[in-house]
């Protein structure tokens, strides 16, 4: 039941996917392969991180960071823009559904959207330098890494009051976390203080385990656990939220 | 009797404001049923709560004997709704919008799409059916909210402004819409601003001020409380002195009492719109 109801929901977002995919696919690889180009290439040649080569070392890094960004504007700006500016979400909170189908047909787009464009630039990633490993554990760090932040992109339109505000949301918590997190530099390298605030962020663990996965490291399992926890008090927030939302 | 809609001392406050107070209203199965009020009266925030939507602060409220604030998911599937604003998905197609609505209602794959073709040729869009909804006029879009509101074959359906901002051509053809819908067994509550509409449609109507209903009956009963025959004394042009009489003899007895310099009287039948003004004040209030 819930699944059919949840499917109802995502059905429809894909839809709006289906008819951008070529559109989506090219601009959704425009600022990774920038970051690579710009820090894998131009910055990192001749660099080596934990034993790996700097090219190998920012891969998984940028994987991860544009996992992030996918699904959190995959499944918030769709929500956004149904919420404040089609008012198409009333219709949903109108339907005899129940509010975990809505909350979990309403992320999953950002996982789809997360996972279609990480995908596409591992391929680009793997035509480069097919050195990488890409194994169950890549796949489920990085299916788990598209599910927090679908959810985190979720309860940020949920309390969004604007447009603007999904905006502020994303230089105050993404933009920060997109350079910070474990993507572009090794968390080992950082002074101790800092290394505790980094942790606190979803993206250094999320980058940690796709980097190990990657590069056959051995799996921070505690990093994956994180993630796992980051994603249930997303899904908690949204819940609570979504409760207090009909008021 | 049966009811569709039953309220008993609804009340919503926002802020300490009070957006409906103690409202009490009784719709029949069956009727078509007018909800009138100024602006900021409480007529979308009544909505609100009866779809849902909205927690009342304290009263209850019933659709087709279904709580809806226990009973929620039950009254979901007795009502159809058409809000004031564009609630549609602009990114996808006329038919789309109405197969995820038909989803949400579990409609099976079948019925869905059997169901979505009957409802097209009834609000006359089949041939539009593809196309996107930022593609079609605002009257269509309308009328692709209708046939929306009634995939599941609600028993109740809800209007708020079904007509604002459409041409007088489009408005009639909704209204043919609504009745035929109404003689279709689907009792139909609407909001509107414009008198007249009430009037061509509406069995009952509730007029609704400052978050209460003062008002209620039949338009006819409505009128004849006021007085069947209107007239109205334009003086120097900027303002016009209504008088309302139980028949035309009377009022032209009272017009024969006018000073002979009096010009510019005009006598005619009293109208829902005299009703209205005269209940809920002649200032504009917003």
């Amino acid at each position: 039941m819930i699944v059919m109801e949840a499917y109802a929901i995502l059905w429809a977002d894909l839809m709006v996917l289906k008819r951008r995919i070529g559109r989506y696919l090219t601009t959704t690889l425009i600022s990774p392969v920038l970051y690579l180009v710009a820090f894998g290439w131009g910055l990192g040649r001749g660099i080596s991180v934990d034993g790996a080569s700097y090219f190998e070392f920012v891969v998984p890094g940028i994987i991860a960071l544009t996992a992030m960004n996918s699904s959190f504007n995959g499944a918030g700006t769709r929500l956004n823009v149904d919420r404040l500016y089609f008012k198409s979400f009333d219709e949903c909170l109108m339907a005899p559904i129940s509010h975990l189908s809505l909350l979990l047909g309403k992320a999953m787009i950002g996982v789809v959207r997360g996972l279609i464009s990480s995908i596409a630039f591992v391929m680009v990633a793997l035509l480069i330098s097919p050195t990488f490993s890409i194994g169950p554990l890549f796949l489920v760090s990085l299916l788990i890494t598209c599910l927090a932040f679908a959810f985190l992109g979720v309860l940020a339109a949920l309390l969004a009051r604007s447009h603007e505000d999904m905006a502020t949301f994303g230089s105050l918590i993404l933009l920060p976390m997109t350079f910070l997190g474990g993507t572009f530099f090794s968390v080992s390298q950082v002074p101790a203080a800092l290394k505790l605030v980094l942790y606190a962020l979803p993206l250094t663990h999320s980058s940690m385990c796709l980097r190990a996965a990657a590069l056959d490291q051995s799996f921070p399992w505690v990093s994956l656990l994180a993630v796992g926890c980051f994603w249930l008090v997303f899904f908690i927030g949204c819940t609570l939220v979504l409760k207090r939302a009909s008021v | 009797m049966h009811l569709m809609i039953k309220t008993e001392h609804l009340t919503k406050e926002y802020d300490s404001q009070k957006a409906v107070d103690d409202l009490d209203l009784q719709v029949d199965l069956g009727a078509t049923f007018g909800f009138l009020g100024p602006n900021g009266a409480g007529k979308t925030t009544t909505i609100r709560i009866l779809t849902t939507l909205t927690r009342p602060t304290s009263g209850r409220a019933w659709i087709n004997g279904f709580d809806v604030v226990r009973e929620a998911t039950k009254v979901k599937g007795e009502f159809g709704v058409v809000q004031q604003h564009l609630s549609l998905n602009r990114e996808l197609t006329v038919r789309e919008n109405l197969d995820l609505h038909a989803r949400l209602h579990h409609l099976d794959k079948a019925e869905r799409s059997d169901r979505i073709d009957e409802l097209l040729d009834y609000v006359d869009l089949l041939e539009y059916a593809d196309h996107l909804i930022d593609m079609i006029s605002g009257g269509m879009k309308r009328r692709v909210m209708i046939a929306r509101a009634l995939i599941h074959r609600p028993r109740l359906l809800i209007l708020d402004e079904p007509t604002v901002g459409l041409d007088a051509q489009t408005r009639r053809r909704i209204w043919d819409l609504i009745r035929r819908m109404n003689s279709d067994g689907t009792t139909v509550f609407l909001t509107t601003h414009y008198i007249e509409e009430a009037e061509a449609l509406c069995d009952r109507v509730g007029i609704i001020h400052q978050g209460h209903i003062i008002s209620l009956g039949s338009p006819l009963e409505l009128r004849r409380h006021l007085g069947l025959t209107t007239v109205e004394l334009r003086n120097g042009g900027n303002n016009t002195e209504y008088r309302y009489f139980p028949d035309r003899t009377t009022a032209a007895k009272y017009v024969q009492t006018l000073p002979s310099s009096a010009e510019n009287i005009v006598m005619r039948e009293s109208n829902l719109e005299d009703v209205f003004v005269e209940l809920t004040g002649r200032r504009v209030c917003e």
